[in-house]
């Protein structure tokens, strides 16, 4: 039997780790109080709670479009990257090829690069084809760009597979194609949607590479953006607040979907 | 059922002090009592083994004496002074881990220094204790190796020599040899018990293996839902167990439900001497105890050289079924109201009714 | 198992598009760091101008330079800050484990623009930190250097980056059996020997890959200077820029992006290298 591990008391760092917690949530505690704050933001400490901002801020169409811009790009980003994400997985994890190794790096390079790089050279690249920019480029950059996510996240996938399985079915008489399907493909399901949830935000909060390939459509991040360099609202305030609620529930199925796929694979 | 503290047999006249002291001790994780009250004394330089089923609480037992858990209850006190107050790096014992544990980022030489040099040993020391350590495994010619390089065996004998180079007062090993293949497991054995008898260190051994624990232990301590339901030696275990389980968890027994009236106990149609409260009772008979009565030898000839004492219980049976085992021979026996498992050694095939006899003393009188 | 057609159906979209989309962009902002403007045109002439300048040029170095004693600040104080927590989560915090790590990966998802946002309102002369100070009547006028400062900025990305710290650390310590660790305290290593002798070396591999993540990203952000940073604040990417932008000299920035590549990659190559010689798996 094995016994549990009995976790020792350690007063010091658990007082210093309440503190680096304290200090990760204080911005996000400041700007959840603060969009119900009359007064605007500023000050201390924050009277006359309001709803105005909110009241403001669903009547602000541009923001609202811009919503609605972040949500087709995202949507479309998460398509493309899945897609090439999930061949890309599939040939570092079964095939072989010469530059294999430079490939993997190169596709998992957007990751680490900081992300001016990369919008730079789609800036470039889409100036020499002489492509006008637009969210279209956007989207491009977006969906290239986190293809790394999805390679990631698939691969893992890909690795806790009992390969046994597929071997079984080509046994039974199913074809390479109808394998993948009926077989691979809802092996993959949760890893599939843990990583579409995570390019889907990752899209939603992009603003390095969007920076450079904008048009004249903003995303959400950048209509913010034309905001803040104008001067704060409190508006801002009740937007944010609302996107960090929803990344709450976002990430928290990302999570639950992440450990049930930990613990199915074992 | 359980036995208070036992204290080890001596062989010297004035008893030496036990080295370890184990005070009812006991465990709750939650609700479930994993020890219960336990006590019982551990002598210098011997070889004791605690045995028993997952769930036993043999693991709890060991990591208690290792300093990983905290009693619930109890004291454990070694060479007169108390010893569960302490953390484990300040106890004089040491473990070998059931999955060796060995530090991978760590050569094998670096490893059995390590509790040299966190203890500050004198540095001119620290050379030749590990090397000694690892010549006395025989892994002096892997000192450079990573762990990660060495099979299982070598591991194992690797986390030998980094527990004994600390001269510890007790060593533990948390069934140090399950991960092994069976034959490279045999080898470990009896390499384990000649290396205590050089060393000359006390070893606390775990197991689930009853074999195992027959074939290297001074005392066997038989744990069962965490309470100690015998503790005696190889032998006098085998010969004499106290309880029902003990008799069927070691070896193989036939446990006979008999009823004791005016010295004799009633099984069916097999009747012999017993003393002790009247009424129904439990009695283990091994196997082995029972031998043809009539001594025929391989070739099917009958002797007559059998040596019949006053002892001696004969009784007559049908075999039922005849297992050959190479060296032996296992028969089932269909006693009337008993199936009766009887190992002779190996003869011709048998049928039919045969005379069998066995030894009143053979028959041991067990609790429930 | 896999005919060559399967593997030339999954092998072959990916790498077109990566070396389209990926390879062919970055190769054209290479060749651009060797071409010059002149006259307001780009002169596809090969030349190592624009290295030189970036060279000679002190602001270009000083800034440089600069960006990368930010970097390395904010990498240092994640660490500080985030190696504590990782370690508390996996060996102290015992049920409460999931839960805490939930809450430290949820800010990951707060928009990076959200929590700067919220920096320069708590920062700001008449933001809430000063109010707040104002309030316990500790000072009696704004303080100043806190926002448009550099300060400011190692503290925004501190924020940002801690959390990205903490993940792949908690990974690598999750990584240590816990067997090794009574192993070592069955040898006589008490907690804080333990640390240094076995829990350390081990989880250097995530450690390292934290660092660089924070390190590299730290170095060419341009978003928190133009939030927080104000002049004093500005780090080299915010130069890279403007000479994408109003200062319109795309073969100097390229040169600059080059640089920055150039750091990022020989430090990810040397991670690499010392992950492998350090993973004892």
């Amino acid at each position: 039997m094995s016994a549990a591990t009995t976790t020792c008391r350690a007063p010091l760092l658990a007082a210093y780790s309440a503190m680096v917690f304290a200090f990760i949530y204080l911005p996000i505690v400041v700007l959840v109080v603060y969009s119900f704050n009359r007064d605007g933001v500023g000050g201390f400490p924050p009277r006359h709670l309001t709803l105005d901002w909110y009241r403001q801020l669903f009547l602000d169409d541009a923001i609202w479009t811009s919503v609605l811009n972040s949500l087709i790009v995202a949507a479309c980003s998460v398509a493309l990257s899945l897609t090439l994400g999930l061949l890309a997985a599939l040939a570092l994890d079964r095939a072989s090829f010469p530059g294999k190794s430079l490939f993997r790096r190169l596709v998992l390079l957007p990751l680490i690069l900081p992300g001016i790089i990369t919008g730079l050279s789609l800036l470039m690249f889409a100036v020499s084809v002489g492509a006008h920019l637009s969210l279209f480029t956007v989207f491009l950059g977006h969906g290239t760009a986190l293809i790394s996510v999805a390679t990631t996240e698939l691969f893992a996938g890909l690795q806790k597979m009992d390969r046994a399985q597929e071997e079984a079915s080509l046994d039974l008489g199913a074809t390479p194609l109808q394998t993948f399907l009926r077989i691979t493909l809802p092996n993959l399901k949760l890893s599939l949607i843990a990583a579409g949830l995570l390019i889907f935000t990752l899209s939603m909060d992009e603003i390095a590479v969007t920076f450079f390939l904008i048009g004249r459509d903003n995303t959400l991040p950048l209509e913010i953006w034309g905001r803040l360099r104008r001067g704060m609202t409190p508006e801002i305030n009740a937007i944010s607040t609302l996107i960090f609620a929803v990344s709450v529930i976002l990430i928290v199925i990302w999570f639950h979907l992440r450990t049930r796929a930990e613990r199915k694979a074992i | 059922m359980s036995l208070a503290y036992a204290i080890p047999p001596s062989h010297s006249a004035e008893a030496a002090a036990p080295l370890l002291q184990i005070r009812s001790l006991a465990k709750r994780f939650g609700a479930h009592e994993v020890l219960k009250a336990i006590s019982l004394d551990i002598a210098s330089g011997e070889f004791i083994t605690l045995l028993g089923e997952s769930g036993s609480g043999k693991t709890t037992m060991l990591r208690l004496i290792a300093g990983f858990e905290q009693p619930s209850s109890g004291e454990i006190w070694m060479n007169g002074s108390r010893l569960d107050t302490l953390p484990p790096y300040k106890r004089r014992v040491n473990t070998v881990f059931q999955q060796y544990a060995l530090f991978p980022h760590l050569n094998v030489r670096d490893n059995v220094a390590y509790g040299l040099r966190v203890t500050n040993a004198p540095g001119g020391e620290v050379g030749g204790r590990v090397n000694d350590a690892l010549r006395m495994v025989k892994m002096d010619a892997f000192a450079t190796a990573r762990p990660a390089t060495l099979s299982g065996g070598q591991q194992q004998r690797v986390a030998l020599a980094r527990a004994l180079v600390n001269r510890p007062l007790l060593l533990l090993l948390d069934e140090p040899l399950s991960a092994l293949d069976a034959n490279l497991r045999k080898q470990m054995q009896s390499e384990l018990k000649s290396l205590q008898r050089e060393v000359g260190i006390t070893f606390l051994f775990v197991t689930h293996d009853q074999e195992e624990a027959m074939g290297l232990s001074d005392r066997i301590a038989l744990l069962r839902n965490g309470a100690l339901e015998q503790i005696a030696t190889p032998r006098e275990i085998y010969s004499h167990p106290a309880t029902a389980y003990a008799a069927q968890f070691i070896g193989q027994t036939n446990l006979l439900h008999a009823l004791v009236h005016v010295g004799s106990a009633t099984c069916g149609a097999l009747r012999w001497p017993a003393a002790g409260p009247e009424g129904a009772a439990l009695f283990s008979l091994r196997p082995e105890a029972i031998r043809l009565n009539g001594q025929v030898d391989r070739n099917g000839r009958e002797s007559r050289d059998v040596e019949n004492s006053v002892d001696d219980i004969r009784f007559s049976a049908v075999i039922k079924q005849q297992l050959y085992g190479g060296g032996s021979e296992l028969l089932e026996l269909d006693c009337g109201s008993q199936l009766l498992r009887v190992k002779i050694p190996a003869r011709g095939p048998l049928s039919g009714m045969q005379d069998f006899v066995f030894s009143a003393t053979d028959v041991v009188r067990v609790s429930e | 198992m896999y005919s060559r057609a399967y593997k030339s159906i999954v092998s072959v979209p990916p790498l077109l598009w990566v070396g389209l989309f990926l390879l062919f962009p970055y190769a054209l902002m290479l060749a651009h760091s060797f071409w010059i403007v002149r006259d307001g045109f780009l002169v596809h002439q090969w030349t190592l101008h624009n290295y030189r300048t970036l060279v000679t040029n002190p602001v270009y170095v000083q800034v440089l330079l600069r960006s990368m004693r930010i970097a390395a600040s904010v990498t240092l104080c994640a660490l500080l800050l985030g190696y504590p927590l990782a370690y508390y989560l996996s060996f102290h915090a015992g049920a409460r484990k999931e839960i805490l790590y939930q809450l430290v990966i949820v800010p990951l998802w707060v928009s990076y623009l959200v929590r700067g946002y919220a920096w320069k309102t708590i920062l700001g002369s008449d933001g809430v930190l000063n109010g707040f100070l104002q309030y316990l009547h500790v000072t009696s006028a704004p303080v100043g250097f806190l926002l448009y400062s550099p300060f400011a900025v190692i503290l925004m990305l501190t924020h940002i980056y801690t959390p990205f710290v903490f993940l792949p650390i908690y990974a690598a310590l999750e990584h240590i059996p816990r067997p090794l660790v009574e192993a070592s305290q069955d040898l006589g290593a008490g907690p804080l020997k333990t640390f240094w002798r076995v829990i350390l070396p081990l989880s250097l591999p995530g450690l390292l890959a934290g660092a660089t993540f924070a390190f590299v990203l730290s170095l060419g952000d341009f978003l928190a200077p133009l939030l927080v940073g104000g002049a004093s604040g500005t780090m080299i990417a915010n130069i890279v820029q403007s000479l994408f932008g109003a200062a319109y000299d795309w073969p100097l920035g390229a040169a600059i992006s080059m640089c920055i590549l150039l750091i990022t990659v020989s430090l990810l190559f040397l991670t690499e290298r010392l992950e492998k010689r350090w993973s004892f798996r």
